[in-house]
């Protein structure tokens, strides 16, 4: 395993050792330390690599990640995962906002709690997270999974697209054009392999799904608020 | 007229200035309907312009270069505060963004081969990068936008420079709509949403909100290209001193601002001619931050909006822009609203020159839709050398200028070199009116 102190070796050389890894590289386990809730931390990875990353990082902690497993021990800072392409990122902390915004695809894990906008404007993401979300999450999302274990906050889903959203818990209120759907049994089936992937003990059954009402496909003027 | 007063004169009839037959016609569009109107282009009003600059030339006191012989150099260099690796550029003429899906991909071609034959660079825009405008593309520029439709580090790291699109002179604060009938299978695969739907682009980024959190995007930016790529950030005519400044702040390496002329695919049209300034009046005003800051050629000031000739690209680099960004220009080169086209325009109720709907993906010239077969009428190799051929009569018609004004550069332009013909250019440009030494809110004289 190798390991960079990143307060005394620095971001810039972080990344490019991080980036310089190849498709085969024989260095495959990474552990940083020393983030001192740092920005950036591994971002623009791809490689097969798992990264350890022991304490808390600031903002966009694994943004553009591509095959590398980035994991947290500790919280991050706005913006974590953000586009990601694919690989995994677990946080075991919480998230503060916008985690996985604009995702394409990968798995992003949050066993705390996730703040506003959590999954805004994903693409294919999928996002389990064992707590609660805050406001305004899962906005214009347009493909992926956001899985929420505990509660969701205000404007759930506005102006969604066609992502999948499942809550345990309550749900403060529903955005535009987002509605509860009917859980069909291929839905808990993408669930319960979800709530395996993100290491949840919860049952798919206690969810409720949400997804579009599909009302703002098409430009409508009786559509405007 | 009919005289029914036993003989005395009456009247005639005159129409409102307020109440004329456009805007009563778009009351009644508006009653029959219920829907604004969702048009393209940029604002359509007359406005303070370039037009209302004049160059004095050289005289007694000016030395000037002989027109056609004399060296004028045109060269730009973008990107040269952070980035390892500037975009020289040959002329200081580029394409602005303008997106995949708005335009067809054989129009984002000719963009990207009319840009290249002339030594410049082309942008990419909402939607992503095609492999059509990559391949012929020697520079181009990405845009990250809100919407990060298409998004991803691959296309980052090709790129030659990064433009975070905060707003644009069409619709400062606003966002965007790409209509179902555009929708393409490969442009919602592009832009991962379902064919047919409306796609809107957001108004804002979803990632960050202010300065603060702007500065630390870039970081990430600079972080996952390696410091390599020019990161350029662009602002509608909104607020331009404190815009600059703040981009500046930020990390930009370029300033793009975009004034109101300036083009969109897709908006309300009541947006687009009452939200934002005209570029006249924005340029001056982000060249004071600059040179505030002490930045002004270190952070490189692109401006759009209404540029159509070389004298226009003078104006607007002796005004204090480094370059100068087309968009609607280039595609009235390509072959956008070509008289050509005449009874396909009537048919769809309009004419050449005021075809506006090009969200309804219907263009006759084949540029701005994803209709086969409209698509088939425009030739990308046609197009490019059309757009090369104008983008060097835009360059020899600046250095015209600029060698009459005794200057080897265009850089060497600048704010001494111009009059103004109203009071209003004056103003906005900080520029004397024609036989005075005085313009409105000039420091030590009262207004």
């Amino acid at each position: 395993m190798q390991t960079f102190d990143l307060e005394a070796q620095g971001l810039r050389a972080l990344n490019s050792t991080l980036h310089a890894q190849a498709d085969n590289t024989d260095q495959t386990h990474w552990e940083i330390v020393n983030p001192k809730g740092s920005h950036a931390i591994a971002v623009g990875l791809d490689a097969p690599i798992e990264v350890n990353i022991k304490g808390s990082t600031g903002y966009y902690c694994a943004g553009m990640n591509k095959q590398a497993t980035v994991h947290v021990h500790g919280s991050v800072g706005p913006g974590t995962a953000e586009n990601m392409m694919s690989g995994t990122v677990i946080v075991e902390g919480d998230a503060s906002q916008y985690a996985g915004a604009t995702g394409h695809g990968g798995t992003l894990v949050i066993k705390g709690n996730a703040s506003s906008r959590c999954g805004i404007s994903m693409k294919g993401i999928d996002i389990i997270v064992h707590g609660n979300i805050g406001h305004m999450s899962a906005f214009m999302a347009q493909s992926g999974n956001l899985v929420v274990c505990g509660d969701a906050g205000e404007a759930l889903g506005d102006s969604l697209y066609e992502a999948r959203l499942f809550v345990r818990g309550s749900v403060k209120s529903l955005g535009a054009d987002c509605i509860e759907k009917e859980m069909r049994p291929e839905h808990i089936a993408i669930l319960e392999e979800l709530l395996e992937r993100g290491g949840c003990d919860a049952k798919a059954s206690e969810f409720k799904r949400y997804g579009s009402a599909r009302q703002l496909y098409n430009f409508n003027i009786d559509n405007a608020y | 007229m009919k005289d029914d007063h036993n003989g005395a004169p009456r009247t005639v009839p005159i129409q409102s200035a307020t109440f004329s037959n456009p805007v009563n016609a778009e009351i009644r569009r508006a009653a029959a309907t219920g829907i604004y109107d969702i048009r393209g282009g940029g604002a359509k009003r007359k406005l303070p312009h370039f037009d209302d600059l004049l160059f004095l030339g050289a005289s007694i006191s000016r030395y000037p270069l002989e027109g056609y012989r004399e060296r004028c150099d045109t060269n730009v260099t973008l990107g040269t505060r952070f980035a390892k690796n500037p975009i020289q550029l040959e002329i200081p003429v580029t394409i602005a963004g303008m997106s995949f899906g708005a335009l067809s991909g054989g129009a984002k071609e000719a963009l990207g081969r009319g840009a290249t034959m002339a030594g410049t660079s082309t942008t990419t825009g909402d939607g992503g990068m095609t492999e059509e405008e990559r391949g012929h593309s020697n520079k181009l520029v990405y845009q990250y936008l809100p919407s990060r439709y298409g998004m991803n580090p691959n296309d980052l790291r090709r790129c030659d420079a990064i433009e975070i699109v905060v707003g644009q002179g069409a619709k400062p604060g606003g966002g965007g709509m790409l209509l179902g009938q555009k929708i393409s299978d490969r442009v919602a695969e592009m832009r991962n949403l379902p064919k047919g739907i409306d796609q809107r682009s957001a108004c804002r980024h979803p990632d960050w909100t202010g300065p603060d959190d702007l500065e630390i995007k870039i970081l990430e930016l600079r972080e996952i290209t390696n410091w390599e790529k020019p990161i350029y950030i662009k602002v509608g005519g909104a607020r331009p001193y404190f815009d600059t400044t703040l981009a500046v702040k930020a990390g930009a390496d370029v300033v793009v601002l975009d004034g109101m002329q300036g083009g969109t695919a897709a908006t309300q049209d009541v947006f687009i001619e009452h939200v934002g300034q005209p570029i006249l009046a924005c340029i001056r005003e982000a060249v004071r931050a600059l040179q505030d800051l002490n930045m002004h050629r270190e952070v490189q000031l692109v401006v759009s909006g209404g540029i159509r000739t070389g004298a226009d690209v003078a104006k607007a680099m002796a005004l204090g822009a480094d370059a100068i960004a087309i968009g609607t220009a280039a595609l009235i080169a390509l072959g956008d609203n070509d008289p050509k086209w005449e009874a396909d325009y009537n048919a769809l109720g309009t004419t050449a020159g005021a075809y506006d709907d090009w969200h309804e993906g219907q263009d006759p010239a084949g540029i701005t839709t994803q209709n086969p077969e409209l698509m088939a009428r425009f030739d990308p190799i046609e197009g490019g050398r059309r757009l090369n051929n104008y983008l060097k009569v835009m360059t020899l018609e600046a250095q015209t200028i600029a060698r009459a004004c005794g200057k080897n550069h265009l850089h060497n332009l600048e704010p001494e070199d111009l009059c103004a013909l109203t009071l209003e250019a004056a103003a906005m440009a900080k520029i004397p009116l024609a036989g005075t030494d005085w313009y409105p809110g000039k420091p030590g004289t009262s207004y």
